[in-house]
């Protein structure tokens, strides 16, 4: 190979967004084509700089905006590139129009989505509004809680996004500033072992192929459209979860890590439970230890996959359960939280009598402290004691002024 | 393919240009093509047409203008010779009758439905520049 290998030693202290440039560059990327913005700008300075290093081979694609950087990496990855790029908040909302192309033309780009608050007003502090917004797009959306997982999570991204039988786009969630600026020691793998494991980039149908030239992008109207989105509505609801729970099992014994579709924590017998994604989860299962100190049985779920949303999974965590707080990080507007309706959805006919309520949390950066989520699990203590939930449906946590809460 | 199923489709709404695989497609003559149903080759928009070029091959001196100019292919060359119009292809837009340099022009714009050879048989004559 004429690029160089990176000697990196088995423990590396770095911060989500090297960590995830890092695991772009091991799996060497044809094409980045990218407009930084905060807080996922050091992504793709990242790559930018093992490229010129020439620790990749590939291209950057300096483009005018968001738009076009995915427009780019579509026409990159509908070439037959492995493609990926990273982006946040208004950058994400400015892509939003070709995040569909992306997944309808089936084109396997991985996208890491720095978590980011939507304006106005502006902010560049983490919440997952764009994750939010993105979530019907048809990607699939994996869930990152630090550092370490943001790499690893890449490496399962490219994996599950090129798998012939699969070849969706998948974004990689990590929180802004909270994951993507706060260095930790990362596990890392060879330059070998994370090439090795995503393999090689086979593209398929690729416009390239002079051999076998083909039109990507078609307009279907009417005839075939409902077709294209049934079969892939399909894919993400019957193949995905199955080659990402494959992955997830593979990259365990590449590297020890074990990652699940749902993330459970002290469930086995948990009377109340939260559910909730990024970094709020590991503060959750701390809170969740010292609160079964104090004798009430809390439990932890963390959602690790967003898209396809894995109801079978929920629903089995939470089969015992008998309060449960959905944690959005999105301002609902005019709705209970997306987590919300869909732990109610999983759970609407399943056997349990589980009293669900929503919470939302962390809106532009806001902390969600340890004292938060005592006076949360104490609450939902307080629901099973009653047998009935004793508060609002909808609460907002840690907002200045009277309390906010609905339903 | 009016009654496939969603599952029948092959994924990415991308659609093959041909049947098959191709080997110097630049080198095979369209008619020789194994062009797919999907091509825009195998429709024809012969329909969007309200006025058609004629060509008097008598005042034409195979110098390709039309062939390089036209928007749709629709010139038919063979050997750097002009041998006439793909009236399946051609929308009528006038392109090869606007950049023809001959004197007369040796193609010219006529509604649909005139009659080509009473048309080429009352060609207009040579025109003489003002000085």
């Amino acid at each position: 190979m004429a690029f160089d290998k990176m000697e990196l030693r088995d423990i590396e202290v770095w911060d989500g967004n090297f960590a995830a440039a890092q695991a772009m560059r091991q799996c060497q990327i044809d094409v980045v084509a990218a407009y930084p913005i905060t807080p996922s700008t050091p992504i793709v300075e990242g790559y930018a700089k093992f490229l010129a290093d020439n620790y990749v081979e590939g291209e950057f694609v300096m483009v005018e905006s968001e738009h076009a950087a995915m427009s780019g990496c579509i026409g990159a990855a509908a070439a037959g590139g492995r493609v990926a790029t990273a982006t946040s908040s208004q950058g994400f909302a400015l892509m939003v129009e070709t995040l569909y192309q992306a997944s309808g033309m089936r084109l396997p780009i991985v996208l890491n989505v720095v978590n980011r608050a939507l304006a106005a007003p502006l902010n560049v502090n983490g919440d997952h509004s764009d994750m939010y917004l993105g979530r019907d797009s048809g990607w699939i959306q994996l869930d990152a809680y630090c550092p370490q997982d943001a790499y690893d999570l890449n490496f399962i991204a490219f994996k599950v996004a090129e798998d012939h039988e699969v070849r969706l786009p998948c974004m990689v969630h990590q929180d802004g500033f909270m994951t993507s600026h706060t260095a930790q020691g990362v596990k890392t793998l060879t330059d070998d072992q994370g090439y090795n494991f995503v393999g090689d980039f086979k593209p398929m149908n690729d416009m390239l192929d002079f051999e076998h030239p083909v039109t990507h992008g078609v307009q279907t109207e009417e005839d075939w459209h409902f077709e294209h989105k049934a079969r892939q509505h399909n894919d993400l609801m019957t193949k995905v979860l199955p080659k990402i729970q494959t992955a997830f099992d593979e990259f365990e014994k590449l590297s020890g890590r074990k990652y699940n579709i749902v993330e459970e924590y002290d469930m086995a017998d948990a009377d109340v439970a939260v559910v909730c994604m990024g970094t709020s989860v590991e503060t959750a299962r701390e809170v969740a230890t010292e609160m079964r100190a104090k004798g009430i049985k809390a439990g932890v779920v963390g959602i690790r996959v967003i898209r396809p949303f894995p109801f079978e999974q929920i629903k089995d965590a939470l089969k015992d359960v008998k309060a449960i707080g959905a944690l959005d990080r999105s301002s609902p507007n005019g709705a209970p939280g997306m987590l919300f309706n869909e732990i109610a959805g999983a759970l609407f006919n399943a056997d349990t009598n589980a009293l669900l309520s929503g919470y939302v949390y962390g809106l532009g950066g806001r902390d969600l402290t340890k004292a938060h989520l005592t006076d949360l699990f104490t609450e939902l203590q307080a629901n099973v004691d009653a047998g009935k939930v004793t508060t609002p449906l909808q609460q907002f946590i840690g907002v200045r002024g009277p309390k906010l809460s609905f339903l | 393919m009016a009654n496939t199923g969603w599952n029948e489709f092959e994924i990415g709404a991308m659609l093959r240009s041909f049947d098959g695989g191709i080997d110097d497609i630049a080198g095979t003559l369209q008619e020789d093509r194994n062009y797919s149903q999907n091509n825009s080759f195998s429709a024809s928009v012969a329909d969007w047409r309200i006025e058609k070029p004629v060509f008097n091959k008598d005042y034409c001196i195979d110098c390709q203008f039309c062939w390089i100019y036209c928007p749709d292919i629709s010139i038919i060359s063979r050997d750097k010779k002009m041998v006439g119009v793909d009236m399946d292809h051609c929308k009528g837009c006038g392109i090869c009758v606007e950049v023809c340099p001959t004197n007369p022009k040796s193609l010219l714009m006529f509604p649909e439905h005139a009659d080509e050879e009473t048309e080429i048989a009352r060609w207009p004559e040579k025109e003489t520049k003002e000085k």
